[in-house]
């Protein structure tokens, strides 16, 4: 009997316990699938009431219309431009964060800790306060409207020297750079010989958090690179959203079409993407 | 040709030099582009630069200003502290509760449901306030439609036009996007608790609510401190979803009312709206001291519960 009914009460638990998941779920995923919705309607049934819940048909024909404005928006010149912006910031940042990582990790110096605890608190520096400055600065460079201006400040962030350095230190064995010092190597044949190889699964969670970070930009661009054929994506949606203003369709289609990929490795990777950017959080 | 294959010989072979050259791109970059311009914009927010020119030096003006004739900025501090409490601290008792759930061992599919908690996290700000905009819509927008069908509210909120609605539907936006990212945060923390802890609360004859309440939530702290504290920096800078729902440009200074002009924003606004980069570092800099001190309180708080 009692058996029976804590049976009951434990079932009924579950399905509580799914409900309230599946109506969570619900929720956050609802905006995503409703861009789509918006994407594939024409301007005819757009403006309806129950607002539309299906998809129509009009998804390339809003793309094609997104497609006849480039004189304005030069869509995909900017998809290019975030493509190229992230793919560099994504190189130099591993490469960067990686040699500084492996210093930290791997070595015994001076001042090692000071360091250590110095590049962490830099985390936690607001942007804003250096925006104004940094933008009189880069405009000194000559760095308006380059693309270096997005990529350079960000190259050894922090947050990759952080994390890279998690991870070499567990996933280095120290013998085996005694062995190749033994060998004869220099610690920057160690470097790109042994520990870049060795380095490549935490890479790749950093690859992914700097893709993200760099694709998803949007300050900056709208400082430092305003010009219409150079800027990112953000931007130039920023600007077609109000620029086409009520041609809903084709905002929506290309706000879909920039978000997708990054959905898409996001699925693939989300359980690194995730275990890299907790790692912080439960040691710090 | 052959003095310089030495030294890079000695560099190169001595692991005592080595770190310290793997390290200094870090420290070249941050001194560029980080100590720099915050040495720079302390000293600028002590004159009336502008875009056009610099029209002298003016002591604490830029400051004292801000407290005594300067409405925008204690409108954009009210808002950026509402938005802060309802966009962004609020959440965290929502994130907690779903990642004790979602954590449960007995959940099935706990990764994909982590996953598509996390995927508004992922989205950037401007495509997620676009997606938001036929959410909110005045006349065809799905929240107004849902709200008069579930509750029968009759002709909607006006969210992109008042005021209040305005913040409501920011904050909206913001627990969307934040919830997941905390959650997540809060599982890590939770995997880390372990698991005899459980068992001997259980021994003890704690129930399921008293085990969170005396075992999830004070070794939970930690990870509270270090989510709130991104909450707060991350808060009190909000820019971007502001800035593109009402309008994407700086012409519309916040919206109707100012209704959605944060600190950020007249920060931005200043600076580069109306190219007054003095008063726009003052204000800066007026933010960055708030921060810090939500942050030691935030601190302090933890600590105190920590006992």
């Amino acid at each position: 009997m009692k058996t029976e009914l804590s049976r009951v009460v434990s079932g009924l638990k579950t399905t509580l316990m799914y409900a309230v998941i599946v109506l969570f779920a619900a929720i956050f995923f609802f905006p995503f699938y409703y861009m789509f919705i918006i994407a594939s309607h024409p301007r005819s049934t757009m403006f309806v009431m129950p607002p539309n819940l299906w998809f129509g048909g009009e998804f390339f024909t809003n793309i094609r219309q997104l497609l006849a404005v480039q004189q304005h928006i030069p869509y995909l010149q900017n998809y290019m431009n975030s493509v190229i912006i992230a793919v560099v910031a994504v190189a130099t940042t591993l490469f960067f964060c990686t040699m500084g990582g492996f210093a930290l990790a791997k070595y015994e110096f001076k001042f090692k800790n000071f360091i250590f605890v110095f590049i962490l608190s830099t985390i936690a520096f607001p942007p804003f306060l250096n925006i104004i400055p940094f933008y009189r600065m880069m405009a000194a460079f000559g760095w308006i409207n380059q693309w270096r201006a997005l990529i350079v400040p960000g190259m050894a962030s922090a947050m990759g020297i952080f994390l890279m350095r998690q991870y070499l230190e567990e996933s280095i064995p120290t013998d085996l750079l005694d062995a190749a010092r033994i060998d004869g190597l220099n610690e920057f044949r160690i470097l790109l010989r042994v520990v870049f190889p060795l380095a490549k699964p935490g890479m790749g969670v950093l690859a992914i958090i700097t893709f993200i970070g760099s694709w998803n930009n949007f300050m900056g661009p709208l400082i430092l690179v305003p010009a219409r054929t150079r800027t990112t994506l953000p931007v130039a949606l920023n600007t077609l959203s109000n620029l086409a203003f009520g041609e809903f369709g084709m905002i929506y289609a290309g706000t879909a079409l920039a978000i997708l990929p990054l959905l898409i490795v996001f699925f693939f990777s989300s359980k690194q993407f995730i275990s890299g950017l907790t790692a912080g959080s439960v040691k710090g | 040709m052959s003095s310089t294959r030495s030294l890079w010989n000695r560099i190169g072979f001595n692991p005592k030099v080595a770190p310290y050259i793997f390290i200094s791109p870090f420290f070249i970059l941050f001194l560029i582009f980080g100590l720099y311009p915050l040495f720079y914009s302390a000293y600028i927010s002590f004159f009336d630069l502008r875009l056009a020119g610099n029209r002298g030096f003016v002591g604490l003006d830029n400051f004292t200003r801000l407290f005594t004739v300067d409405e925008f900025f204690t409108k954009a501090l009210v808002n950026t502290v509402i938005l802060l409490v309802f966009g962004s601290l609020l959440q965290h008792f929502i994130a907690i509760p779903l990642a004790i759930l979602v954590n449960n061992p007995r959940t099935r599919g706990r990764n994909i449901i982590r996953a598509l908690f996390f995927a508004p996290y992922i989205t950037s700000s401007v495509a997620a306030v676009i997606i938001f905009g036929m959410v909110f819509d005045h006349n065809f927008g799905f929240l107004n439609w849902l709200l008069e069908t579930l509750f029968g509210i009759e002709g909607g909120f006006r969210w992109l036009t008042r005021g209040g609605p305005i913040k409501a539907a920011i904050s909206i936006m913001l627990n969307w996007r934040f919830v997941g990212f905390n959650m997540v945060l809060y599982i890590a923390g939770l995997q880390a608790i372990p698991h005899e802890l459980y068992e001997a609360a259980e021994i003890d004859g704690c129930s399921n609510a008293q085990k969170h309440r005396y075992v999830t939530l004070p070794l939970l702290l930690p990870v509270i401190f270090f989510a709130v504290s991104l909450s707060l920096i991350g808060g009190f800078q909000l820019f971007e979803e502001p800035f593109v729902l009402l309008g994407g440009t700086f012409t519309a200074f916040g919206g109707p009312g100012q209704g959605g002009l944060t600190a950020a924003y007249y920060i931005m606004w200043l600076g580069f709206g109306t190219g007054r980069l003095g008063r726009g570092s003052a204000v800066a800099w007026v933010l960055f001291l708030i921060i810090i001190v939500f942050t030691l309180l935030n601190r302090k708080i933890t600590n105190r519960l920590r006992g």
